[in-house]
């Protein structure tokens, strides 16, 4: 199981959420994807594309203007 | 993966193409299938180099308007319509150039930029991908 970085920070809509479906396309069930960025809607849109995709959301974190959110698939 | 979106893209316009493409890779983020048909004003868009080529669909003012937007955009870290183009079809989206429209302006495939484009079609296509598809605009 492995952990795939994804850097969105300064990206906006909708390169947060096209990245994140990147990474997911090219983890293996169990790895974790970890997205880290600044985009305020994509830190709520994030966790609905993980829904609709049944992919497990792990955890949101936020400090400041960065959120980090992990995903498993 | 059965829900799909399919958008008509019938505007050229600069503005317009960019809804078009965040929607779809937004639908493909999601993940829904995604098909994009290209049509009337919007087929010009497939030409060779054409993705960027649109004016403004309001304030163009002769091309200065869409050079400020353009540089904001840039600032704000907005994604070209190349990467969003590119994205998309790295996702999986589906390119439908309309064939009729080839006839009226006399464009060929040679004109196109053939290697974004996966399928030459008419109403029939459209409907075929429409009919299953539970989000379908026209822009």
């Amino acid at each position: 199981m492995a952990d795939i970085n994804v850097d969105v920070r300064k990206e906006t809509c909708p390169v947060p959420l096209v990245e994140m479906r990147k990474a997911l396309r090219k983890a293996l069930p169990g790895d974790r994807v970890i997205i880290t960025g600044t985009h305020a809607a994509s830190k709520k849109e994030i966790p609905m594309a993980a829904d609709a995709l049944s992919v497990k959301i792990v955890s949101i974190e936020e400090s400041g203007d960065e959120w980090v959110i992990i995903l498993q698939k | 993966m059965s829900e799909k979106a399919t958008i008509i893209v019938h505007s050229g316009d600069m503005d317009k193409l960019s809804s078009a493409l965040i929607v779809a890779n937004g639908a493909l983020a999601m993940g829904m299938e995604a098909s994009l048909y290209f049509t009337f004003w919007g087929l010009l868009r497939l030409k060779k180099n054409g993705l960027s080529q649109g004016a403004l669909s309001k304030m163009n003012m002769l091309g200065l308007g869409k050079l400020i937007i353009k540089r904001r955009m840039k600032k704000n870290n907005v994604a070209t319509a190349e990467r969003l183009m590119s994205d998309f079809r790295e996702l999986g989206g589906k390119v439908i150039a309309c064939e009729m429209t080839m006839e009226i302006m006399g464009i060929s495939k040679k004109d196109l930029a053939e290697d974004i484009i996966d399928e030459y079609g008419a109403v029939g296509t459209y409907i075929s991908e429409a009919r299953d598809s539970s989000i379908t605009l026209f822009i």
